[in-house]
């Protein structure tokens, strides 16, 4: 396969997505039936071609053709075939085009499962949905296309980045751009929404499911990066308030908000027009992301090469797509009617609540990342806002946000007794306030205040879903009726919810424990010597030199005891690579439930003198096992069966609440 | 219209948002202005490359105009430079002093046999504690004192021919004219 032919089938591609972002549209505008039943082909044909480039380039990778300047750039004949493969998507261009395939992807399955939609809805949506797609194909051929050849040919690649060649990054950008580019299924769902002035509850029961997938993947990829980043980067942090970082954390908050919102609209009608806002802002923020990772404007450990020309084509494509996109809503909210009204304390206002603070902390998490272009481009000078900004602003908001999710499990659709919540919640609050100001004092461990807040907003959390399994072991006669009901509608999202919710009191208890107990230590170690920390005794037996496929190593040994017994062998890498000749660290780990020990190893320092940085970092690992959590809770709430039902024709069910459903099932 | 009005306020914070990013586009967020600009140049006196058991200090540079480069023979960005700076030996305008940072002395020697010599003499740091003393944070990076011994600019990066004419070679002109 030649790479024109990649190129060729990505101008076919882009073909594609201009029939399928016009015909269907004004087809479905002008009910004429022969141009609304154009968006599925052309959804598929935009696919086909655009899968095709992919291949040829993924094939130019595997082939070693040097003459592509972008595999020249970033392959070499030496690297493993999986990085070879992922080495497509390790710089601007194939990424870009690993984007636009799974853009494609989204669209094809949106006309897939949505055959019970009317179909002047799913020719709305999957025309949005190639509007989009033309964005990012005539970005790709303008001004980023990966195929352009060069000549002469170079004998060898120049490899791709070593902090690339992990297999943690190798599958951390696909799950990332999956949730980002899903966000765009939302985004076409409400946009078809307001251009059809029909902001009921069917579109949100449309989006929920897509929604809640990319959500899904949304958090995978960010719980993969963070550990990629733990154990990759070598000084044992999980997170760094990156710009770019940020920029996949804002679109994952404002999600989080909208698969709450959305509930809101499907079941009780109500925040019509904040959740087409909330579904607007999710892909904006997506593709801010793209525009600040690409353009150079913020500097990042993990920008792409910069170039002025593609940054004003994406900020371009971001003023035509979000601009578009809130003048539609700034016309078409004002008519839409409020939905079913509610009381100052029910489960809406707390879900309001909720989504309230997300969109706070999402506002305040932009402010920070755009601060040091704020700041120049107003000629106040440079700044830098670091971790202190984005701790403070956390430590002030997410107790919020975790005392309300405590409470709106237990709380009553419409209206919610107030004494009724408290003496539910009564047991639950003593126990959390117990759990917390024990932690908080010095009774097993140096008291520490933080510890404190943390464990009693986890057990808050957990006692409120006991609470609420316990409610709803009532109300379904025992064990047995729960069981029976497993499978039933509605019961996914309910066991994904509390899966979710556990998810995130298991992360609090990770951060704040690793942040406030975690040991650290570095150190010049000489062969044989030994050193304490953290309980543990750690003992170095030098360093030798090994060989890898494209790099040469240091790899040390060090024991790690603990009370005379050996609990682990750790060797950490210092890797040259040959091509690219960074020096790369490699941590030794020891991953245990409750503690990691972590070692990395420094310079050498003479004479098999080495320094080393020592680690023990109590529950780290709880921070990804709530990343997972929380993502198992959103694959389960997706998989309810009453979305399967809504997509075969003629069953798709009312939203029938009544108040006694409405307090056992959930979201 | 009022009721109109809210609505358009999305629009209108992603207006101002938009405005901001495309003033961005057109700064260079790597430009850091060194805190050394305008103050005497940090002292040193570290042995020279070519001859160790000669020095080369802070001492050595002033009286005139003179340039600092630092570079490593690790750095694929100084190869690049390299040019650059014969180029501008070769003019004769000014003093290049080298600051070999973080290196080997053979290598570095090697180096400057294979590729030319744009250095009135180079400084041999190799455990980079003159380059702390410059806020060095990488290579290459060049300073230009004037005849006080003042820092009087810092140039991040690889200097390119268009660096060289639009603003090294004339602020060079411009400190050789005061006395």
């Amino acid at each position: 396969m030649t790479p024109e032919l990649g190129n060729f089938a990505l101008i076919l591609g882009l073909c594609m997505s201009l029939v399928l972002a016009t015909f269907p549209l004004i087809g479905s505008i002008n009910n004429t039936p022969g141009w609304i039943a154009l968006a599925r082909p052309a959804a598929w044909g935009q696919f086909f071609f655009v899968a095709i480039s992919f291949a040829v380039l993924v094939n130019a990778f595997i082939s070693n053709d040097f003459s592509v300047l972008y595999v020249a750039q970033n392959g070499n004949t030496q690297l493993p075939l999986i990085y070879k493969v992922s080495a497509v998507w390790g710089a601007h261009e194939g990424s870009l085009l690993l984007w636009a395939l799974i853009l494609s992807g989204w669209t094809v399955a949106v006309s897939l499962f949505n055959r019970a939609l009317p179909p002047e809805v799913v020719a709305r949506v999957l025309s949005v949905m190639g509007m989009v797609s033309i964005g990012f194909l005539s970005f790709l051929l303008f001004t980023s296309n990966p195929f352009d050849r060069v000549f002469p040919v170079p004998l060898e690649g120049g490899d791709l980045n070593p902090l690339l060649q992990d297999f943690g990054l190798a599958v951390h950008p696909p799950m990332l751009y999956m949730g980002y580019v899903g966000m765009s299924v939302a985004f076409s769902f409400a946009i078809a929404a307001l251009i059809g002035g029909k902001l009921d509850a069917a579109w949100a029961r449309w989006s929920r499911p897509w929604t809640m997938v990319a959500w899904v993947f949304l958090t995978i990829g960010i719980t993969l990066g963070s550990w990629w980043a733990y154990y990759e980067l070598g000084w044992g942090g999980w997170w760094f308030w990156d710009p770019v970082e940020n920029a996949s954390f804002m679109p994952w908050l404002a999600a989080t908000a909208l698969i709450h919102s959305l509930a809101v609209t499907e079941k009780r009608g109500a925040f019509k027009r904040w959740t087409v806002l909330l579904a607007l802002l999710a892909f904006s923020l997506s593709l801010l992301g793209t525009f600040l990772v690409r353009s150079g404007v913020l500097t990042s450990v993990h920008s792409f090469a910069a170039d002025p020309a593609r940054g004003l084509f994406i900020l371009i494509f971001l003023c035509l797509v979000i601009g578009g996109s809130l003048a539609l809503y700034a016309w078409r909210a004002p008519n839409v009617s409020s939905g079913g009204g509610f009381d100052l304390l029910s489960r809406e206002t707390l879900l309001l609540g909720n989504n309230l603070l997300l969109v706070v902390i999402t506002a305040f998490i932009l402010l920070g990342t755009l601060a040091p272009l704020i700041y120049e481009a107003l000629g106040w000078g440079k700044i830098s806002v670091g971790f202190p900004w984005f701790t403070t602003m956390f430590v002030i908001f997410t107790p919020l946000l975790v005392i309300i999710m405590g409470m709106g499990p237990l709380s009553r659709w419409k209206k919610q007794d107030p004494g009724d919540l408290a003496r539910q919640l009564r047991g639950a609050l003593l126990l959390s306030v117990a759990a917390g100001v024990l932690m908080a004092l010095p009774v097993f461990h140096d008291g520490n205040i933080w510890a404190g807040l943390a464990v009693l907003l986890a057990v808050w959390l957990l006692s409120s879903l006991v609470l609420s399994l316990r409610q709803r072991y009532r109300y379904r006669k025992g064990l047995a009726g729960m069981l029976r009901d497993l499978g039933a509608r509605g019961s996914g999202s309910y066991y994904g919810m509390l899966l979710a919710h556990l998810g995130v009191a298991v992360f609090a208890i990770g951060v704040t424990f690793v942040s406030q107990f975690d040991i650290e230590k570095d150190i010049r170690m000489s062969p044989g010597q030994t050193v304490e920390l953290g309980g543990h005794t750690f003992r170095f037996d030098g360093v030798e030199s090994v060989p890898g496929p494209n790099y040469r190593a240091d790899r040390g040994t060090i024991h790690v005891f603990k009370g005379g017994d050996e609990v682990a062998v750790l060797h950490p890498e210092k890797r040259a690579y040959l091509v690219q000749t960074k020096p790369m660290t490699e941590a030794g780990i020891d991953a245990g439930f409750t503690r990691d020990i972590y070692v990395s190893l420094g310079e050498s320092l003479g004479g098999g003198d080495w320094s080393l940085r020592l680690y023990y970092k109590p529950f780290v690992r709880w921070i990804w096992l709530g990343g997972i959590l929380i993502a198992l809770g959103g694959l389960l709430a997706a998989t309810d069966k009453r979305y399967r039902m809504a997509m075969v024709p003629g069953t798709a069910p009312a939203p029938a609440v009544t108040k006694r459903l409405a307090t056992e099932s959930s979201r | 219209m009022t009721r109109y009005l809210r609505y358009l306020v999305p629009l209108a914070i992603f207006i101002v948002l938009a405005a901001f990013l495309y003033r961005g586009l057109s700064i260079d967020p790597k430009r850091v202005p060194s805190p050394l600009i305008g103050k005497p140049m940090p002292a040193f006196s570290l042995p020279r490359l070519q001859d160790p058991a000669a020095t080369l200090g802070n001492t050595d540079l002033t009286g005139k105009v003179s340039i600092l480069n630092i570079w490593a023979t690790w750095c694929v960005s100084c190869r690049a430079e390299h040019e650059v700076l014969l180029l501008l030996a070769r003019t004769g305008k000014v003093d290049i002093y080298g600051l070999n940072y973080k290196d080997e002395r053979p290598k570095a020697q090697q180096w400057l046999t294979q590729l030319g010599n744009p250095y009135v003499a180079n400084a041999f740091d190799a455990d980079g504690r003159v380059g702390i003393d410059w806020g060095v944070y990488g290579a290459p990076e060049t300073f230009i004192m004037d005849k006080q011994g003042i820092i009087r600019h810092k140039h991040i990066g690889p200097i390119t021919v268009d660096d060289l004419n639009n603003e090294i070679l004339p602020l060079i002109a411009q400190l050789q004219a005061t006395p």
